[in-house]
């Protein structure tokens, strides 16, 4: 922690970035985004396993780009939407500084977005065996019981896209639900509606999404919408190998191998 | 009692399988009616989204058709496009949505038989499945609610 | 209005429920749905979540639904038929299980829609709602009632507030006609009491501000570096104005279907970029600062100077569920 504390603290005192991101407690004692602009400030830093709100979402607002340039407290899921963002050409070197943490808590430095890169691919995403057990076990419903599954699942959502606004790679300013003229996907949040976006969602985030559950997290119903992420994951990286965020690799879904198996294509 | 028609509809690239579709019908080759085409600039257009969208009007079936691997009239569209098959068939699958009702295929320009045959098997299985109701039901509110 | 204090006890509780069911009254009520608690129609007594402070939704759906249709349309020979819902019956809705806060929302919400603008849907959902609710004799630290004219114990929008007494009885205070009708109807249930052991029952909510003071203060704070610095982790999403029982926000989007189709209300939320964004492209609140400052002066001065009674009724929802993190009381406190 100190060390944390220190870096950043040094990097705000020699003005090599204006803000620093990172986690620190609220007002009731739970951890938040602080958007840290002093060195004495760095003090008020924390990181702890409660710290799970996914930081990188905060790297291409136009409200914290303003405050000039960042350092991001980065623990492995940060680490790795940060991959995915320069991947899709959304930072570029010399944007930011990133104090990445390890899993065991210890600070890592990055000489570039090539480093992090190659420190990810010993850290490879692996869908929790609790996750793998639970789409096991809608896989396994007949069709009709598991679509009334997701039916009931989906239902209450109403649309408040916290979803969407907390993950790091739904940077979209102008989102294909809001297309109005004309209406493609319901806004409305009634079970097609409901149903649309998800799908919607999962598609645009297919191959992309990093699989952070920062989603999920945001979602104040509680609604485990991130098993699609997941099992999109699952299956594709049956389909088309190694997944996971690259900058030497073009992403999953915006290429192709003209060898692509599948079974279905008569 | 009448059978059950299935309602089928079928998105086809413009370059491929609609000329394929075309050349059924100059060689005479009869196949059901029960396919609507939708004739598409390449399978890379068809967005995943159209094919709920025809399972909430009401449609039983549905194709997706285009050329060959390597055929593509822009190269590469169908290859982009077959990896969002596999993804996008998976989702479906994963939320319960009858997958069986899809079929994919590449029909060339020179398969009017092909194209003949996909139609009719397609027909076929989707009457023996049934009419497929599950999407249209939670889209009904549209027309329920549309009623005056 | 207060029309007398009775008290029943538990079996005959899950009695009323069962009368005010039989009589076809839609019952909505605080219900596990997977891992929260929400408000939503239950069918039977033993549904109802056993313990919760609050639900993670607010209870407004049952006067302004999520989406609701406002018209619908269709082109024939004749000309355009328009079916306008306010001439449906309204089924009759009994919101089981509210808090006083939750209660109390509907007083800001119908001087939304029913002052200056009588909006017919509101109007008919409201008349047709029956609000039973239990006092709160557990808080947190996002829970603020007290602030903003509310309490524990307060009784401002139920038909009956319903207080566990420590004898394990529940007292019934009867607030309004309505809430007299009930008893009237279920009198084998219920018994003459005095509101006595009422106070040592509830929660203690200590009061973090004065309201009277925020507002006077908030006449002045248009410009303020305090709004982007409040607002600094907040990510525009809606949940904060959804999950409020207060925000009446909406937004109006059209269904077609061929030549028929439907003009549905859906929540909006301020907190949304595209809220503001003009057809030119010119968005007058241009980021998260100006958003969060429009939320609070609306809950906080425009509300309560137009009408005296504020925009927020301290349920602590927004700060409970904000996925950042953002709690509505370091902005208030901080003015
Ligand atoms: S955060 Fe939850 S309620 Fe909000 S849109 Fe996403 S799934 Fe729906
Ligand atoms: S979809 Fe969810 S899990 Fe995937 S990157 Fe976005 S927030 Fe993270
Ligand atoms: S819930 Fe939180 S993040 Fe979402 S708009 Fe409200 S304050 Fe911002
Ligand atoms: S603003 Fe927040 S605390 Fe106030 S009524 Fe709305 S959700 Fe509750
Ligand atoms: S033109 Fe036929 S698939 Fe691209």
């Amino acid at each position: 922690m100190n060390e944390l504390i220190k870096k950043a603290a040094s990097l705000l005192e020699a003005n090599e970035v204006q803000v620093v991101i990172g986690y620190g407690l609220g007002s009731a004692k739970r951890p938040q985004a602080i958007f840290v602009t002093t060195p004495a400030g760095c003090e008020q830093l924390i990181f702890d396993n409660r710290c799970i709100q996914n930081l990188a979402v905060y790297l291409t607002k136009q409200e914290i780009r303003k405050l000039g340039k960042p350092a991001i407290v980065a623990p492995l899921p940060v680490l790795r939407s940060i991959v995915q963002l320069v991947a899709e050409q959304q930072l570029t070197e010399g944007d930011l500084v990133v104090l990445g943490i390890d899993p065991d808590g210890k600070l890592l430095e990055f000489s570039s977005f090539k480093a992090i890169e190659s420190f990810l691919s010993d850290h490879k995403i692996v869908i929790e065996e609790k996750y793998l057990k639970k789409i096991e076990e809608i896989k396994n419903m007949p069709v009709g019981e598991r679509f009334a599954y997701w039916v009931e699942l989906l239902e209450p959502c109403f649309k408040c896209y916290a979803c969407r606004a907390a993950c790091p790679l739904c940077y979209c300013t102008r989102c294909t639900i809001e297309n109005n003229q004309p209406q493609w996907i319901p806004v409305a949040s009634h079970l097609q509606g409901n149903l649309e976006w998800h799908v919607m969602r999962a598609m645009h985030l297919a191959g992309r999404c990093t699989d952070c559950e920062a989603c999920y997290h945001a979602c104040p119903l509680g609604i485990p919408i991130h098993l699609l992420n997941k099992s999109l994951i699952q299956d594709l990286s049956e389909s088309f190998g190694d997944y996971g965020p690259k900058i030497s690799e073009p992403n999953m879904l915006s290429s192709f191998d003209p060898d692509d198996k599948e079974s279905f294509i008569r | 009692m009448s059978e059950f028609e299935p309602k089928i509809v079928a998105f086809v690239c413009n370059w491929c399988t609609y000329a394929g579709a075309d050349l059924t019908g100059t060689s005479r080759i009869k196949y059901a009616q029960n396919v609507k085409i939708i004739r598409f600039p390449c399978t890379g257009r068809i967005d995943f989204m159209l094919l709920l969208k025809a399972f909430a009007e009401g449609a039983d079936g549905i194709i997706v058709s285009g050329c060959h691997p390597n055929d593509c009239h822009y190269t590469s569209g169908n290859f982009h496009a077959r990896r969002r098959w596999i993804t996008f068939r998976s989702l479906l699958d994963f939320l319960g949505i009858d997958v069986r009702r899809i079929q994919f295929s590449w029909v060339s320009a020179a398969e009017g038989a092909k194209w003949a045959e996909i139609a009719n098997t397609t027909v076929n299985n989707i009457r023996e499945l049934g009419p497929y109701t599950d999407y249209a039901k939670v889209a009904v509110h549209l027309k329920k609610e549309a009623k005056v | 209005m207060q029309t007398g204090n009775y008290s029943i006890n538990e079996p005959s509780m899950s009695k009323l429920f069962d009368n005010l069911a039989e009589k076809g009254k839609t019952m909505y009520a605080p219900k596990n749905r997977g891992e929260r608690i929400l408000f939503q129609k239950v069918e039977k007594f033993g549904e109802i979540a056993g313990d919760y402070l609050l639900t993670a939704n607010s209870a407004k759906e049952v006067v302004f639904p999520r989406y609701e249709k406002v018209f619908s349309y269709k082109k024939t020979q004749d000309g355009i038929l328009i079916n306008d819902p306010t001439g449906n019956p309204f089924s009759e809705v009994v919101l089981w299980g509210s808090r006083p806060c939750d209660a109390a929302a509907f007083i800001p919400m119908t001087n939304t829609f029913e002052k200056d603008y009588i909006d017919n849907l509101y109007v008919k959902r409201r008349k047709n709602l029956l609000v039973l609710s239990f006092s709160c004799n557990t808080c947190d630290e996002f829970c603020f009632c007290t602030s903003v004219n509310g309490g524990p114990g307060n009784t401002a929008g139920s038909d009956i507030l319903f207080t566990r007494l420590q004898t394990g009885d529940f007292l019934a205070e009867i607030i309004t006609e309505k809430g007299k009708k009930v008893v009237e109807e279920n009198s084998s249930l219920f018994e003459a009491s005095t509101a006595e052991g009422k106070e040592q029952s509830l929660a203690k909510v200590e009061p973090r501000f004065n309201q009277d003071e925020i507002q006077a203060k908030l006449q002045e704070l248009f410009e303020n570096p305090l709004w982007a610095e409040k607002s600094r982790a907040c990510l525009g999403c809606g949940t904060c104005a959804y999950i409020c029982p207060v925000c009446s926000c909406f937004d109006i989007q059209d269904e077609a279907h061929g030549s028929q189709g439907t003009r549905l209300r859906c929540w909006d939320s301020c907190g949304f970029s595209l809220f503001t964004l003009h057809t030119s492209g010119h968005n007058p609140r241009p980021d998260q600062g100006t958003r969060w400052r429009q939320r609070i002066l609306h809950k906080f001065r425009y509300m309560p100077d137009k009408s005296k009674i504020a925009g927020c009724v301290g349920c602590g929802r927004c700060s409970r569920s904000c996925p950042a993190g953002i709690n509505i009381l370091d902005t208030v406190t901080a003015l």
